[in-house]
């Protein structure tokens, strides 16, 4: 009993041990490997933000008094417009956002301050380009604040509204749009790993023919299945280890929750990840067939699907029940979980059952699956 | 003297016929090669229709059924008619209604609600006094994004309410009315905005892994050194590998745009001959960066990874779901050099603002630029890859 147990895991060993060597004889893809995470990181942690500012506004004056000109600095002091041109007349706001030269248009009519001295209502015209929707409602938000308190402070209304928001934000009080993306992105290179690495390895067994050279031999589908895993796990493994250490001391990142708990749940997503990988190479049988399931049955949902960067509660219900059976979904919700709000394992157990429950579930399929192929 | 000023004239275009003849047969030979796999032929199409779906439904950073949590301690009829108010928004979905604030807590902790409104004891009573009441307003700042729009929203809520039931300010008779308008998109559905994205998006992914796979897979089978014993000649086996993916990515092309004028109604407020031209002129740089992806890589799985390497970055600095603006000046600097930043242009402007050619020609000769210059270096280096 203990013998056949040794012998298997010797069996396990000698199949990493090929599979590391090929890895190995492949080292611009390994370079590669460890590439991705440092240059996804990088550019969503420098170069990409949710956050709107500096959005190009063009002006039109027509006004020109002292208080339209104060309300032109008073848009620009704000920090999140800068005015790339005060128009000569009308039509060349529409020139403007036509060629995407400028985003928002302000139009200041002729009385405006006379209006306002007067004690009368003076019409702004405001107009954003919506065809980048979110940017446009974000913009509109600010702009209607800032001409709220301009308006009070001009007609020197001083009677506060008669109810209060009072905001406080957990979690990330600066809504920091880096904060929000970089613990969901450990998801998706984890996911990008494995479907760009694990879903060729079988395929390119068989389109060389050295499958049948493997099936020779005495090992058993599941040894296969673990030991080709193993070599892979180890590649995913470190590049989480990158992730972690870059969000963290280079993105400042806070890591409120437990190291060790985050190591863990990891581990378990990435046995999942890969094992899909796997699965779809012993499906595919080609590499071209598998590399194109690949991008669409794991990267794609991890990107998109998952909560990363979109509300899943935003979403149709069809693709929230979709959404329910992707993996990354939970290990998005745990990353920021751990994160950003420091959950306790009592919080984060639901999640890792279920990562565990798709591990488990899909090295079954990626045995039965393999062993059909054999026969 | 006759017959070889005859043989002369004919020489140049016998010589075209010949090499178009190659061509010709090349692109038949790499048609059936990807279509033999019966689920090439199912991938090649059923891939663009999932990404155009899953684009169109679940890129949304439209803001909306917010799940929110009440706290209504003052229970009052005044403050339900807040609450009902928020309820009739559209913008919260209450799904909790807790009794004391450790609930919220662990409500927003376990990410079930992203939105707490608590009302307070006395609400009501200080609106009656005409003192200032307040709301509490908890929000998950996880997701910056919405957070900051969800806030928002609440605060004109709560301030329109508070107009509606507050006693006519002095506000009311001098002031600022802001007429707002959103152009081409005024409901600032963000689906208008990303599907025309996802046909840019789809050629780039489509021809860029075709291409470099299907000329490594040559190299990887051996099947290279054949080709090259062939009359073929360099310029002919490179448009012989390219113009089967060229037109793979026009079928898309045309399927992306039927499935999003029919499914999404997205409106196409410009000139429809535009989209085609400015696919040829995308495509050559896409299909110059495959062969370029191909000339690097010696297996398929190193070729896999490239083109993903190039993808990622050029679909993130291209303002796809990202705006340029917001980027540091470096970055903004980059995107000049990625034909997927010109294109997402072009094609928005077709679709949605209704530009015609005297407004997008300058994004046009910029892709024309980029494309040419990166199809001949990919050409040379490919050439040169062969001998």
């Amino acid at each position: 009993m203990v013998k056949t147990f040794l012998m298997k895991l010797i069996r396990i060993k000698a199949i990493a041990k090929k599979e590391i060597i090929q890895i190995l004889r492949d080292p611009l893809s390994l370079a590669m490997a460890f590439l991705m995470p440092v240059l996804l990181l990088f550019l969503f942690g420098y170069a990409i933000t949710l956050d709107v500012d500096n959005l190009t506004t063009i002006i039109y004056d027509a006004d020109k008094s002292s208080m339209s000109r104060e309300l032109a600095a008073e848009l620009t002091a704000s920090g999140y417009f800068s005015i790339v041109r005060t128009a000569e007349d009308q039509r060349e706001i529409d020139t403007y956002l036509d060629s995407g030269r400028a985003r928002v248009a302000v139009s200041i009519p002729v009385d405006f301050a006379k209006t306002i001295a007067k004690g009368g209502i003076a019409q702004l015209q405001v107009i954003v380009d919506g065809s980048d929707s979110n940017t446009a409602t974000i913009s509109l938000g600010y702009l209607s604040a800032l001409l709220d308190i301009y308006a009070r402070r001009v007609t020197g209304a001083r009677s506060a509204p008669s109810i209060e928001p009072r905001v406080r934000v957990w979690y990330n009080p600066e809504l920091k749009s880096r904060n929000f993306i970089i613990p969901g992105l450990i998801a998706v290179i984890m996911m990008v790993i494995a479907a760009l690495l694990t879903s060729l390895t079988f395929a390119r067994e068989w389109e060389r023919g050295t499958m049948e050279q493997l099936i020779a031999t005495p090992v058993t589908a599941p040894e296969v299945v673990i030991g080709k895993l193993l070599p892979y796990f180890l590649i995913g493994f470190i590049d989480m280890l990158i992730s972690v250490a870059m969000a963290v001391f280079l993105f400042e990142v806070p890591l409120k929750g437990n190291l060790a708990v985050l190591t863990v749940i990891s581990s378990v997503f990435l046995f999942g990840a890969l094992g899909l990988g796997i699965v779809i190479s012993i499906v595919a049988k080609s590499q071209l067939v598998a590399s194109q399931i690949a991008m669409v049955a794991t990267f794609l949902p991890a990107f998109l699907l998952s909560g990363f960067m979109f509300a899943i509660s935003n979403m149709p219900i069809p693709l929230q029940a979709i959404s329910r059976v992707i993996p990354a979904r939970y290990f998005v919700a745990s990353l920021k979980g751990i994160f950003l709000k420091g959950n306790p394992v009592r919080i984060l157990v639901s999640d890792a059952v279920f990562l565990l429950f798709f591990a488990v579930i899909v090295f079954i399929i990626a045995n039965k699956k393999f062993l059909k192929k054999i026969v | 003297m006759v017959r070889s000023l005859e043989s002369c004239l004919l020489k140049g275009p016998c010589l075209m016929h010949k090499a178009l003849e190659r061509i010709k047969q090349m692109v038949i030979k790499e048609f059936i090669q990807v279509l033999r796999d019966k689920r090439m032929k199912a991938i090649i199409f059923v891939i663009p229709v999932v990404q155009t779906l899953v684009f169109g439904f679940a890129v949304t950073t439209d803001v909306n059924n917010i799940p929110t949590a009440v706290i209504d301690l003052d229970n009052s009829f005044a403050s339900r008619e807040l609450v009902g108010r928020f309820a009739s928004s559209g913008y919260f979905t209450i799904i909790a209604s807790p009794t004391n604030s450790s609930a919220v807590q662990d409500l927003l902790d376990r990410a079930t609600v992203s939105i707490a409104i608590q009302i307070n004891r006395g609400f009501s009573a200080d609106l009656k006094r005409n003192i200032p009441a307040s709301v509490q307003l908890l929000a998950d700042g996880t997701d910056s994004n919405t957070t900051t729009v969800a806030v928002d929203y609440a605060s004109r809520i709560i301030k329109r309410y508070s107009q509606d039931i507050g006693p006519p300010v002095t506000l009311a008779t001098a002031g600022i009315d802001v007429r707002q308008r959103a152009w081409y998109n005024p409901e600032l559905k963000s689906k208008n905005y990303n599907v025309p994205g996802v046909i840019a998006m789809v050629i780039m992914l489509t021809s860029l892994l075709l291409t470099s796979m299907a000329v490594v897979r040559e190299r990887e089978i051996g099947t290279m050194e054949q080709l090259m014993v062939t009359p073929l000649r360099p310029v002919e086996l490179i448009l012989g590998k390219t113009i089967p993916f060229a037109l793979i990515a026009f079928c898309d092309m045309i399927f992306i745009t039927i499935l999003g004028v029919t499914i999404f109604n997205i409106p196409i407020n410009g000139p429809l001959w535009l989209l085609p031209l400015s696919t040829a002129i995308y495509l050559l740089s896409v299909l110059g960066f495959g062969l370029f992806v191909s000339t690097v890589a010696k297996t398929l799985q190193q070729a896999l990874m490239a083109t993903f390497l190039f993808f990622m970055p050029a679909v993130l600095l291209s303002g796809f779901m990202f705006p340029i603006e917001n980027m540091p000046a470096v970055f903004q600097y980059l995107t000049y050099a990625n034909p997927l930043r010109y294109f997402l242009i072009i094609i928005r402007g077709i679709f949605l603002k209704g530009n015609g050619f005297d407004i997008l020609w300058p994004q046009m000769a910029a892709l024309f630029i980029v494309g040419v210059a990166v199809f001949t270096m990919s050409s040379l280096r490919f050439k040169k890859r062969l001998g």
